[in-house]
């Protein structure tokens, strides 16, 4: 570990991400993400919103923050550190004990045939001090209680047995189990009931407020971006069209695609006309 | 307790549901089970309107849909209820409940047709567009095939569509476009009534917006009622004319979809307008406590009652009937009716 003042909790440098299309003597490149830049700084959770239609690289860009896709070009520092540059396994965990997803999709998220405990006390094992049932039962439990369920609820439980919801929810209790200081959520409430986005987007606020958590928040939902986020990117295709102070942009939109994006949102008083 | 009938059937309605009571029932290993999903829903659908079904998942939407298009197939049983359709040409009303299977080959698609929610699942991945329409259309349609594909060309045009995607492969268009071709497969028969289940969930907000004017303009040209299926209400409110909220197989209220915005009645509905995030409002929203009961045990009463904050004895003991309370606005709730002993 670097010595010296962190200021940064994730510094997205000019990172783009190409990809190849046909064959291996083909030329042609799919640019995915393209230029993009943004930082988050230490000791002030947010959360930060990436907003932008599909096909516009904001996946593309949380894999590569997740370490999971390296960038073709520019560098991600987390904590200062060059994700390039983790290979060994111990530095690897801390990482992933530090940088946490919360996927899509609840019910792809989870292994219909396993119950959804175990991901918890498999979480514990890993990334606490927990080596007993009871320590992990306790972590998880822990966890659990953050986002508004308790261990009982959830024991013994497939998946098929919960609610959309009450797995989202699990998946980030989950996550929570690492004590992450990042969350990286891809699009965490498209799948989920209209009724239960705000549940899922209420405990986001509260994990930034009383848990210091930033949370990455990728989402083409314009209407909890505005709701939850503090500052945030529009993205169109891999390029970032606009960036501030989310009410800000989210209220007065300046470039055309923002003002596409914010017309196009649905409201009980708008009309399919205009 | 059934208050079916201060809802009398009309000429002008293409559907009628009286009461109607769709349960999964399975039996294994001696162990009797019963899911009820769709609990004596009783409504009525006007021609030339769009009618919207508002309500969580596992709240009986597609299971009151697969009633509704004759889809029974064990274990789903209808168990009481007359479904009505009363389309123009027809003489009689169709009961899809006791028709006839060779009737309700004739009625489907041509009368009654379906925009599903997933389109990849709906056009076949290994075949050409056109050879889609000919699967869905060519018997309804009764033409030899160069006319045929004319009509299907004229179709696509008047939606605006390129007529050379006929060719392509479902893979080959954007989830936007594949949604599009869905809607013309849809309606290339001209039906009276569509069924729309979630047409638009699985895309995003631009693309949204351009599919529910495709499907309001396909609409209003061709003079045909929809049943219109999506929990977000805010496509609901753009799109609708008339809303019904469905909570645990149960239609809790109902009312001309601008009034209902305005006044919400039912505890449900009131929670479900009051916490839609918008732009421009940073008001705190809440969420319901509680999740959505079990239909294979529901709670006895209101099936709200257990979430409800307005919650009284009389709910815990005995199901509200779906009142009229202002002309065309239905509600079930003890709250709004409070029952003359």
């Amino acid at each position: 570990m670097k010595l010296g003042l962190v200021e940064n909790l994730i510094k997205v440098e000019h990172v783009s991400r190409y990809f190849s299309l046909g064959g291996i003597l083909t030329t042609n490149r799919f640019k995915a993400v393209d230029n993009v830049s943004f930082t988050i700084p230490v000791g002030s959770p947010q959360i930060f919103t990436i907003i932008g239609e599909s096909g516009s690289g904001k996946t593309t860009l949380a894999r590569m923050m997740l370490n999971l896709v390296k960038p073709s070009s520019g560098t991600i520092y987390f904590k200062g550190r060059d994700l390039t540059t983790i290979h060994s396994r111990k530095d690897k965990i801390r990482f992933m004990g530090d940088v946490q997803p919360v996927f899509q999709n609840p019910f792809s998220a989870f292994n219909p045939l396993k119950k959804v405990d175990r991901y918890l006390y498999i979480s514990a094992y890993r990334f606490t001090t927990a080596s007993t049932k009871s320590e992990s039962e306790k972590c998880a439990d822990i966890a659990l209680n953050k986002v508004g369920l308790s261990l009982p609820e959830v024991k013994d439980r497939f998946p098929h047995e919960l609610s959309g919801g009450q797995l989202q929810r699990i998946a980030i209790a989950r996550a929570l189990i690492a004590s992450p200081s990042l969350l990286i959520a891809d699009e965490p409430v498209s799948m989920v009931d209209a009724s239960l986005r705000i549940a899922i987007v209420n405990l986001f606020k509260t994990l930034r407020d009383d848990l210091g958590v930033s949370i990455i928040y990728i989402t083409h939902d314009l209407t909890t971006a505005y709701y939850i986020s503090d500052q945030i990117i529009i993205m169109q295709k891999g390029v970032v069209v606009e960036r501030g102070e989310a009410r800000n942009i989210l209220e007065n939109p300046q470039h055309p695609y923002s003002q596409t994006l914010k017309q196009s949102v649905l409201s009980p008083t708008s009309t399919l006309n205009d | 307790m059934i208050a079916s009938d201060n809802l009398k059937p009309h000429d002008q309605d293409v559907l009628q549901l009286r009461n109607v009571k769709a349960y999964y029932k399975t039996k294994f290993f001696g162990i009797d089970r019963e899911v009820r999903a769709v609990d004596s829903i009783t409504l009525n659908i006007q021609r030339n309107q769009i009618y919207g079904l508002a309500g969580e998942s596992s709240s009986g939407k597609t299971t009151l849909i697969k009633t509704i298009a004759g889809n029974l197939r064990p274990p789903l049983r209808l168990l009481e209820g007359n479904i009505l359709f009363n389309f123009r040409n027809h003489s009689h009303p169709i009961d899809i409940a006791t028709a006839s299977s060779e009737k309700l080959y004739s009625v489907r698609w041509k009368h009654i047709s379906y925009i599903m929610q997933g389109s990849m699942s709906v056009l076949n991945p290994v075949r050409r567009i056109h050879q889609s329409f000919i699967d869905f259309a060519f018997h309804h349609i009764k033409q030899p095939y160069p006319k045929f594909l004319k009509i299907v060309q004229q179709h696509l045009e008047d939606l605006h569509l390129d007529p050379n995607i006929l060719k392509a492969y479902p893979h080959e268009l954007s989830g936007g476009m594949r949604q599009r071709v869905a809607i013309a497969l849809a309606t290339v028969c001209k039906p009276e009534f569509i069924i729309a289940d979630e047409p638009t969930t699985a895309l995003d907000v631009v693309v949204q917006k351009s599919v529910l004017k495709l499907i309001k303009n396909v609409q209003q040209e061709m003079g045909s009622s929809m049943l219109f299926i999506t929990h977000d209400l805010a496509v609901h409110a753009n799109l609708t004319d008339r809303l019904g909220i469905m909570y645990a197989g149960r239609l809790v209220e109902e009312g001309e979809t601008k009034k209902l915005f305005k006044n919400p009645l039912h505890p449900y509905t009131k929670h479900l307008i009051s916490s839609l995030p918008s732009i421009g409002d940073l008001s705190k929203k809440n969420s319901l406590e509680g999740s959505p009961p079990n239909l294979a045990d529901p709670p006895a009463g209101c099936r709200f009652h257990p979430r409800c904050p307005l919650a009284i004895e009389q709910c815990r003991i005995s199901n509200p009937p779906l009142v009229e309370t202002a002309p065309k606005h239905r509600v079930a709730c003890f709250k709004v009716n409070p029952r003359k002993e």
